[in-house]
């Protein structure tokens, strides 16, 4: 992974001078709250609602296992001894002190980590598929420029108040994982027809208040000129995005207002002034950043590992582990594997800071020392041989992170919700564990198979509720916390916004709501159908009717 | 005891040697949305009436900064300023450089341009300098001038200005201290335009 130089180096350095500065500023009295919210947001502090909150960068999802054991360490002396891994692939720690902040970011600095950009309205952390590099249907490894993308948004002196909060997400794999459609500009990497590394530009999508996939700016950018075209892109938004409603000021309320077509004609038209500019990415300068995305040092290993195959063979609960948690590798006799943070009746994606102690231990004994954080909120140790699967098994069990439970209905996606966040309608933790706690029974989980279920405690929908096949969302109805639900969302290549059910539910409800849509399914599916693929073919309707079939006769009897 | 300036030129806290006009207000129609105060104007809207722009109360000597909209309209009335260099001009983060471009012949006639920004997180600012420096090749004195604070002023330097009206409330000399924050920024822009990679061998750091 990256390793900063002296230049990297020095920037996080200046930037935790300038921040304990301004914190000093601001408890002396010098800088008003107002004044101070921007600068405290671009640096990942929020005010919450019992204390602060402060999100760490985990650019692209990577992180060393020095900088998770510094990661545990901090929430340890600064914190509960806990911290959130969010759908933005960043750690976020509740209980931060706001006058801690300065030394928390300075020993952050002493592992090449920092908060720069986590919040704000600015260029946010660059999101990408948690198996670059590793996956079998990878084209191109986008770390590299993600990286290089990462530097230049970095106090990007033109976008550092931008209308609104901006996310980048690259993927460069024939199954987008990243969500790119979802994002203020994704950019897909491909081979073009010269077998050259070239970039489809979507700009305009987004969730939030008004969720809109996002459409293709250019079919066909040459990698070097991906920021002087980010630069047109964004200084169209700079300008004409709206400033006048925070709920009207994403890029895609403007790509939506202008039209695809207008809005990429006046893009192409900057960025003819841009084209070529210095900011152009040079070979050396790709060169460079690449050589530290090289392949790992693998061991030559044949396709099979005999003790690997007997364990299978011998054990169901690991073989169910395998099945769910363990993916496939471009290296023969390696995968890939999933740490569970969700493990029923816990928040997903919190991790303690002795659970961040011990994966980090499992990275530098399996995983060369370096690990992932997957936008499903879970961690992900990316090149294991097969022979280490079983002994990484058994210790992770006893670590409480090998729940079978990826790509399944318990593998919940959700956002910190109104335990935690200012923003809520409602709470979501609640109603992820009690669905949990609902469909405790793996085998029953098997049975019924790929299911992604999101949750987001308002309509930032930080829990992604739109793309989830399953989506919840917190609404408030006259100041007491309901729940709507939406099916048939997806994120990837075919991805899609999920349908409203109809009228909202109180929270007792939500259980018993998962389980009728699951009835349904069960009972229509075809042999080879996932629950989306049956949304998709039967429709909402007979869902709708089912769940909604009995409340509507007693309202009739009332 | 004189008034202590709050102008930053380049590096240093000079006096302000321009007068600044400012049209005469008229009572506007607080505009809500959502239940919130309007905060921002749209590029491009127009804010200004005619009426506004014909009172504006014009000093007959001495170094001028003029709105946009004021010179647009009064041309003749201040050409000889203009050509004795004694004009600037003004523009809101809301008007459009296109207008201040066709209003005047030669853009590097003007000594001052400055860009009032109303509240610090507007940040079309940023995009203006460094059009006005990058597209309209303007080479002479850009100010920022309105609710500008030291903790953007690095940013408006790595945008093309080069001078600042620091907020009334706020000390200059700390100001002065940030444009110093960072010692090697990464992207190229105005000020320095050559990314980092175009500037120094980039090295790994030792291990
Ligand atoms: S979705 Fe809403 S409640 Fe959940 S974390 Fe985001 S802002 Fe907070």
């Amino acid at each position: 992974m990256y390793k900063y130089d002296e230049i990297d180096q020095a920037i996080v350095d200046e930037r935790v001078k300038q921040y304990s500065d301004q914190t000093r500023r601001f408890l002396d009295g010098e800088l008003t709250d107002e004044e101070f919210r921007p600068l405290r947001l671009q640096n990942g502090l929020y005010i919450q609602r019992h204390a602060p909150m402060l999100r760490i960068a985990v650019p692209y999802g990577m992180l060393s296992s020095r900088q998770l054991r510094k990661l545990g360490d901090i929430a340890k002396r600064y914190d509960r001894s806990y911290g959130h891994f969010s759908t933005r692939q960043n750690l976020q720690l509740n209980w931060p002190k706001l006058e801690d902040v300065p030394e928390i970011l300075a020993e952050l600095a002493t592992v090449q980590m920092h908060a720069i950009q986590t919040s704000g309205n600015c260029i946010r952390n660059i999101t990408a598929d948690q198996f670059a590099g590793v996956a079998p249907d990878e084209v191109i490894d986008p770390r590299a420029i993600a990286e290089i993308i990462r530097q230049w948004s970095t106090f990007h002196p033109e976008f550092a108040l931008l209308p609104r909060k901006f996310k980048i997400a690259v993927s460069g794999t024939k199954q987008d994982r990243a969500i790119i459609q979802a994002h203020d500009i994704g950019l897909e990497f491909y081979l073009d027809n010269q077998n050259k590394m070239a970039i489809r530009v979507w700009a305009g999508g987004g969730l939030g208040r008004t969720p809109i996939l996002g459409s293709v700016v250019r079919e066909h950018l040459e990698w070097q000129h991906v920021l002087t075209y980010c630069e047109a892109i964004i200084r169209v938004y700079n300008l004409h995005g709206r400033r006048d409603n925070a709920y009207k000021a994403r890029i895609k309320i403007l790509v939506k207002a202008l039209g695809i077509e207008e809005f990429s004609r006046q893009v192409e038209e900057e960025w003819q002034y841009l084209k070529d500019s210095p900011n152009t990415i040079t070979e050396a300068e790709l060169e460079r950043v690449a050589k530290h995305f090289t392949k790992m040092p693998y061991e030559p290993l044949p396709a099979h590992d005999s003790s690997f195959d007997s364990a299978v063979a011998s054990n169901p609960a690991f073989a169910a582990w395998v099945k769910r948690n363990t993916h496939p590798h471009q290296q023969p006799g390696y995968r890939a594997v999933t740490l569970s943070l969700k493990t029923h009746g816990q928040a997903p994606g919190d991790a303690t800071s002795e659970q961040m102690r011990i994966v980090a231990d499992f990275a530098d004994e399996y995983s060369f020392g370096e690990l992932r954080v997957a936008h499903e909120q879970n961690l992900i140790l990316a090149d294991v041989k097969l022979s280490d699967l079983y002994p990484l098994w058994e210790k992770a069990r006893a670590a409480g992170l090998a729940t079978s439970n990826i790509g399944l209905l318990t593998d919940i996606i959700c956002c910190p919700g109104g335990d935690f966040c200012s923003l809520a309608n409602a709470k979501s933790i609640p109603i992820a564990e009690a669905i949990q706690m609902q469909f405790d029974d793996l085998d029953y989980l098997y049975d019924i198979g790929d299911l992604e279920l999101n949750i987001s405690g308002c309509m930032n929908a930080c829990g992604h509720h739109h793309i989830g096949h399953i989506g919840i969302l917190g609404v408030d109805k006259d100041g007491s916390e309901w729940y709507q639900v939406t099916i048939g969302g997806k994120q990837g290549n075919d991805a899609s916004l999920g349908t409203v059910l109809g009228p909202s539910f109180a929270a007792e409800e939500m259980p018993g709501v998962i389980q009728k849509l699951i009835d349904v399914y069960v009972r229509e599916r075809t042999p080879e159908e996932r629950f989306i693929d049956t949304v998709r073919r039967i429709g909402v309707a007979p869902f709708k009717t089912h769940v909604y079939g009995e409340k509507k006769k007693e309202a009739v009897h009332a | 005891m004189p008034n202590k300036s709050n102008l930053i030129l380049n590096n240093a806290i000079v006096d302000d040697e321009w007068t600044l006009v400012t049209m005469p207000v008229v009572e506007e129609a607080v505009k809500k949305q959502a239940g919130k105060v309007v905060l921002f104007k749209l590029t491009g809207e127009a804010t200004h009436t005619a009426e506004q722009i014909a009172n504006t109360v014009i000093p007959c000597s001495g170094k001028i900064l003029v709105p946009l909209s004021v010179w647009m309209a009064r041309r003749e009335e201040l050409a000889s300023r203009h050509t004795a260099g004694e004009l600037g001009i003004w523009l809101d983060t809301h008007e459009l450089l296109e207008d201040l471009a066709s209003a005047i012949g030669d853009i590097n006639s003007l000594p001052l341009i400055a860009v009032h920004v109303e509240r610090f997180a507007d940040g079309r600012i940023f995009s203006i300098g460094n059009l006005l420096r990058t597209r309209y090749h303007y080479k002479n004195d850009l100010r920022a001038f309105g609710d500008v604070l030291r903790d953007q002023l690095f940013f408006l330097k790595r945008c093309g200005f080069n001078s600042y009206l620091i907020r009334a409330d706020r000390s200059a000399e700390d100001a002065l201290a940030s444009l110093q924050d960072f010692s090697q920024p990464y992207q190229g822009a105005v000020d320095i335009n050559q990314p980092v990679w175009r500037r120094v061998n980039r090295q790994p750091a030792p291990q």
